[in-house]
């Protein structure tokens, strides 16, 4: 059963900004963790959305509605404003759009949260200053010829692109895999030692 | 059959049969004074009645879902790759209910049953049926069995609109709803299949407008005709090419007009042994009963207006390859249940066997289809522990 402690880290700490009973929309959903356990916890409703069968399986066994449905496609299935948060957790890097993929989460949501690893990383910025080779590390498995992570960002990156696009952040947060928080010091330079971003922003 | 039967089985089954004396109003405007409905059950009810599921058949099937009727059976129920001990359909767990549809041929009143106005057979004279009519029909059923309310009701093509229907007007009768490889209604070229097939049959010099029994005949040719036409719909182009491609069963050309290529004689021994099995009459009823589903239409055509107060959690489920009703159509129903905030899971299975997947035995289809059933079954479980 999922409890708030073995909810990966990200997920625990994107949980506190979803409020009992909200409408959630899981772009990218897995294995439906997060739903199942705001279900539970928070009594939201709500959908998954996910490419992957087997993980849609593993959704559907968990009670969690989930629908088989490409992020890169048409999404007008979804109406304007029809739930209350739209999460996409660690998939943005994946989209072949990623700036339409928000578009349509702030479109489809009051509030969006967002998940993705940090490129600008010092780990990420030492492998490829040392090494002159694509990163490869815990949060970026992947060969460079051979990876989902197409459209790699960081959090100034996604900051800029906030702004080009007018979006308000109304939150900002780190962690790493491991931990749940980030220290003192991750959270003062994000974009250097964090290695992965989470926001949580909406149109204005 | 196999020399003991399988684990898995629901083993030896004898279908039930029901006299229902009330009449039923059908859409048609007729009414039907009294029926019969021939059914099977698997499993155990259990002692609140919660964990019955009923299985409405497609096109050209019955209620013989599962297990064998006798030892010397070749084959099992039209289902029972589905529906066993441990399969995705446990009748461990649950008790399984499948009626045969009023106008077919395998037991339940139809054109060969007896009109009591004439004492003859009834032929082209009964009466068109409907979705909705089974529906209502199939509730009946529900009530002499003692359910108030049906845990899940499954079923593909024909059968998946049979559910979408029960969840539309019996909302509080039903859980779940299961549907696969199906439509919220026909396309025009849905349509015109069936009118082909219609034809074939009509146009047979054995049809005898409909009362060949009593000619000791039957259109055999026009109704092998119909399942010929109606057997390329079920199978994919590529399903097709891969099972015959252009292989020609002496090995070389012949330069007339007997069955040449592999899918030739293939799809003439299908419309023989069909022919042999069901009635031409029943066959032009449930390509009726097809094209007149639409749901939505007592809502202006609205399906979201239709789908508004449906209470049960729904699976739908489509296979990529599926032409007769494509995944776009089943994606219709999701997208109406999305509007209305209703509770859905959909997925696409990639599979290459056309409408005829959801009879397969897709690994990945069966893992989906067995784990939402599961849920359910983990679900009544809990309820029963929490009282």
């Amino acid at each position: 059963m999922m409890t708030i402690e073995n909810l990966r880290p990200e997920l625990a700490l994107i949980q506190k900004w979803i409020q009992t009973k909200a409408r959630v929309l899981d772009m990218g959903c897995g294995d439906g963790e997060l739903l199942s356990f705001l279900q539970r916890d928070r009594q939201v409703s709500g959908y998954g959305l996910e490419i992957d069968e087997d993980k849609i399986s593993a959704c559907v066994v968990k009670g969690v509605n989930v629908i088989e449905q490409n992020l890169d496609a048409d999404l007008s299935n979804f109406a304007d404003q029809s739930f209350d948060v739209v999460v996409m957790t660690q998939a943005l890097q994946v989209m072949q759009h990623p700036h339409k993929v928000l578009e349509e989460m702030t479109r489809i949501g009051q509030e969006a949260i967002i998940t993705f690893p940090n490129f600008g990383h010092w780990k990420t910025r030492w492998y490829l200053t040392l090494k002159g080779k694509m990163p490869v590390s815990e949060t970026l498995p992947y060969s460079w010829y051979d990876t989902p992570n197409i459209h790699l960002c960081t959090f100034r990156d996604f900051e800029e692109l906030c702004k080009q696009q007018n979006y308000k952040i109304i939150n900002r947060a780190v962690t790493d895999t491991k931990h749940q928080r980030g220290n003192w010091f991750t959270r003062r330079l994000p974009n250097l030692l964090a290695e992965i971003a989470i926001y949580r922003i909406s149109k204005y | 059959m196999p020399e003991k039967l399988p684990q898995d089985s629901v083993g030896l089954v004898s279908p039930c049969s029901m006299e229902f004396q009330q009449a039923v109003q059908l859409e048609c405007k007729q009414e039907l004074k009294a029926y019969t409905l021939v059914y099977e059950c698997y499993g155990k009810l259990n002692a609140t009645a919660s964990n019955a599921v009923l299985i409405c058949h497609a096109l050209s099937s019955h209620h013989h879902a599962a297990g064998y009727h006798s030892l010397d059976d070749k084959k099992p129920g039209w289902w029972d790759t589905c529906i066993g001990p441990g399969k995705a359909i446990d009748t461990n767990h649950f008790f399984v209910v499948c009626s045969n549809n009023i106008g077919g041929c395998h037991g339940s009143t139809g054109p060969t049953s007896i009109n009591p106005q004439t004492a003859k057979p009834w032929g082209s004279d009964f009466p068109i049926i409907t979705v909705k009519d089974w529906v209502k029909i199939q509730s009946q059923l529900s009530d002499h069995l003692g359910i108030q309310k049906w845990a899940a009701i499954v079923g593909g093509s024909l059968g998946g609109m049979q559910v979408l229907q029960w969840s539309i007007d019996f909302p509080e009768r039903i859980a779940h709803a299961v549907v696969i490889a199906s439509a919220p209604k026909l396309s025009a070229q849905n349509i015109a299949f069936n009118e082909v097939a219609r034809q074939a049959i009509i146009s047979d010099p054995h049809f005898h407008k409909g009362h060949y029994y009593q000619k000791d005949t039957y259109p055999k040719q026009g109704l092998a005709l119909a399942r010929m036409v109606g057997h390329i719909t079920y199978l994919s182009d590529e399903a097709m090419r891969l099972k015959f491609g252009r292989d020609l069963q002496s090995g070389n050309l012949n330069f007339g007009f007997n069955a040449e290529f592999e899918v030739e004689s293939y799809l003439r021994h299908q419309g023989e042994v069909f022919a042999q099995s069901f009635d031409a009459n029943s066959y032009l009823l449930m390509t009726k009963a097809l094209d007149y589903f639409d749901p939505a239409h007592a809502f202006d055509g609205n399906l979201q207006a239709a789908l508004q107060h449906v209470l049960c959690k729904f699976l739908v489920i489509s296979f990529t390859t599926d032409w007769r009703f494509s995944s776009a159509r089943s994606q219709e129903i999701v997208n109406a249940l999305l509007a209305v905030k209703k509770e859905v899971s959909y997925a696409d299975i990639d599979a290459p066997q056309g409408h005829d997947s959801f009879l397969l035995t897709n690994p990945r289809y069966i893992t989906l289809f067995k784990n939402y059933m599961s849920r359910i079954a983990a679900d009544i479980t809990l309820r029963r522990d929490v009282r």
